[in-house]
């Protein structure tokens, strides 16, 4: 309904795609546009301007970022420091943070439709103390439980694997995507999962043939999201992991850069190899990932 | 479920238990009873870390709600170059931190950093600071640094809740002859208070429990000007092996936390947030 009432206010400021807009509804510059068209600007500047430095810095040679003026692609570019951060193990950190990534996403989003099909569908006292239970987890920062996880994991003999990373970092993700994952199985009408049980169909069934299928756009929202949040994490390889073998890339990072403090070529080249696998699925996916990143918090 | 409770639940009671021991890593956990709690509200330095993570919290929501309002209502127009800036916003949010902290440190090197290029091509001496090393600054930077992490999130959160306000709305404004600024405050500002208090929340704990940027670009320094709560519990356990006093820290953070978070949801009437959505919670 309000799409519909949202209309004519709308087609306004649709003039710049809309279809044929009457001339007299063309949209004025008012003053205010054009402070607001500056201050955006600006930030758009804030924003850019540091990862423009970056990327030139990563195609300049060691001696040639110290003498030539960095913000300008003067003197010679290379891709040289590409191929030093690779030999120095980013290959490695590359490997692992992808294998962690996937784990995680398929361990976590598996369980967690398991889980949210249980809670809706049971209506016992088990199946809702568990669910308010991982609505206070939604507030537990990580920072506050490091410690024990640490010693949890040290004493599972889990200290520096990447399986210990797999557990910890999937465990962290369960609270919102449970929560995602239950208000989308809510709202899958009774009807629908009445008339497959009359069927014959057990739970099992309803849960493979309708749930899952329905499932695919919350799938892919939380995939993102959780994947993000995985690919990002650095307090937990920073605590649970010390080996150059287990090393994710945000840890290889900082790793890299203390084997070449000086080189800010090579650290800057390996800071955007580490993004690049995120910048190819944003841009083949940017409305996918902007809607999923605000709508798993704001639901 | 059973994966939760084990890495989330169980250290969180963990924390809390291992507050009233004394132990250092290795050797029996000794009985320390209130001993570490003592320890915390006697300690300078503990104090001063209480003081830092305050201002990080207080500074980062009042420097990034109102940037990412702003944006969030420019990006929510519906004209094509609107949504170029938009997608070129969230760049930030595909870094991470220690992508972001790394960057930044180039940039802000004192030597050769690229604010000190642009010093002295542009002859405007105030770029030319030692901005990680400055104990006057450098707290303003990191929250300067972290608001432009994070504000591209909650500007996509805006711009979202912008989005959603009925049209109808402003045009009921318009006959009744509202300006520009009175629509802003009377209609966008109440409907966006859901999305305020989200944003807020998120701010607020996030900033409180703030680590990587720290961490990895002044390990707590000048001095102590930068060493948040959570870093004086990681150096705590990680760096001093005093288990017990760390996870006192860790405790306070996890309750503060928790509160703030409840506090913030219920103080704004904002319980229906679970009930609304989740229903039998």
């Amino acid at each position: 309904m309000s799409q519909a009432l949202a209309r004519p206010v709308r087609s306004r400021s649709q003039t710049a795609r809309g279809a044929a807009p009457p001339p007299q509804r063309r949209r004025r510059v008012t003053p205010g546009r054009a402070v607001a068209f500056i201050l955006a600007t600006v930030w758009l500047v804030v924003v850019l301007a540091p990862i423009y430095y970056m990327v030139l810095a990563s195609f300049r040679s060691q001696g040639n970022y110290l003498t030539e003026n960095p913000w300008l692609p003067s003197g010679g570019l290379t891709f040289s420091e590409y191929g030093t951060v690779f030999g120095a193990g980013l290959g490695r950190y590359l490997v692992n943070s992808v294998i962690i990534t996937a784990v995680c996403i398929v361990l976590t989003l598996s369980l967690c439709l398991g889980a949210a099909f249980r809670i809706v569908r049971r209506s016992t006292r088990a199946a809702a103390a568990s669910f308010r239970i991982l609505l206070v987890g939604l507030a537990i920062p990580i920072q506050a439980i490091i410690v024990p996880l640490y010693l949890l994991i040290y004493k599972a003999h889990l200290y520096d694997t990447l399986f210990a990373l797999m557990l910890t970092m999937s465990a962290a993700a369960v609270p919102v995507t449970v929560l995602v994952m239950v208000s989308f199985v809510r709202d899958i009408p009774r009807e629908l999962i009445g008339a497959m049980l009359v069927d014959g169909g057990s739970e099992w069934t309803v849960f493979r043939r309708l749930i899952v299928p329905l499932a695919k756009p919350v799938l892919a929202t939380l995939s993102i999201y959780d994947g993000l949040n995985v690919w990002n994490n650095f307090i937990l390889p920073l605590v649970l992991t010390q080996s150059n073998s287990v090393a994710v890339l945000p840890l290889g990072l900082t790793k890299l850069e203390g084997q070449y403090a000086i080189n800010v070529p090579a650290v800057m080249a390996a800071v955007l190899l580490s993004v690049l696998p995120l910048v190819v699925l944003f841009v083949v996916l940017r409305k996918q990932v902007m809607r999923s990143l605000g709508s798993v918090v704001m639901r | 479920m059973a994966l939760f409770s084990v890495f989330i639940v169980v250290p969180m009671l963990g924390a809390v238990v291992l507050s009233l021991f004394r132990w250092n890593g290795l050797g029996t956990p000794h009985w320390a009873g209130a001993s570490n709690w003592v320890q915390f509200a006697h300690d300078p330095l503990a104090r001063q870390a209480l003081t830092v993570t305050a201002k990080v919290v207080v500074l980062s929501w009042v420097l990034q709600t109102p940037i990412s309002i702003a944006l969030g209502l420019f990006t929510a127009g519906r004209q094509r170059y609107r949504s170029v800036y938009a997608a070129l916003y969230v760049l930030p949010l595909l870094l991470s931190t220690a992508g972001i902290a790394l960057m930044w440190e180039a940039l802000l090197d004192p030597n050769f950093g690229g604010l000190t290029a642009l010093s002295r091509s542009l002859h405007l001496g105030f770029l030319r600071q030692n901005w990680l090393g400055n104990p006057s600054i450098t707290l303003y930077v990191i929250i300067g640094l972290i608001a432009w992490q994070f504000v591209p999130f909650h500007t996509l959160l805006y711009q979202m809740g912008r989005r959603q306000i009925p049209g109808v709305l402003y045009e009921a404004a318009r006959l009744d002859g509202a300006s520009p600024a009175q629509m802003f405050w009377r209609v966008t500002l109440p409907q966006l208070r859901y999305t305020v208090v989200t944003s807020s929340t998120l701010i607020i704990v996030g900033s409180l429990t703030y680590f990587d940027i720290v961490y990895i670009m002044t390990n707590g320094g000048p001095g102590y000007t930068t060493r948040v709560l959570s870093l004086d519990m990681y150096q705590s356990a990680f760096q001093q092996n005093l288990y017990g006093y760390a996870s006192v820290l860790a405790t306070v953070l996890g309750v503060v936390g928790v509160a703030l978070a409840l506090g913030l949801v219920r103080f704004s009437g904002f319980a229906s947030m679970s009930s609304q959505q989740e229903g039998a919670a």
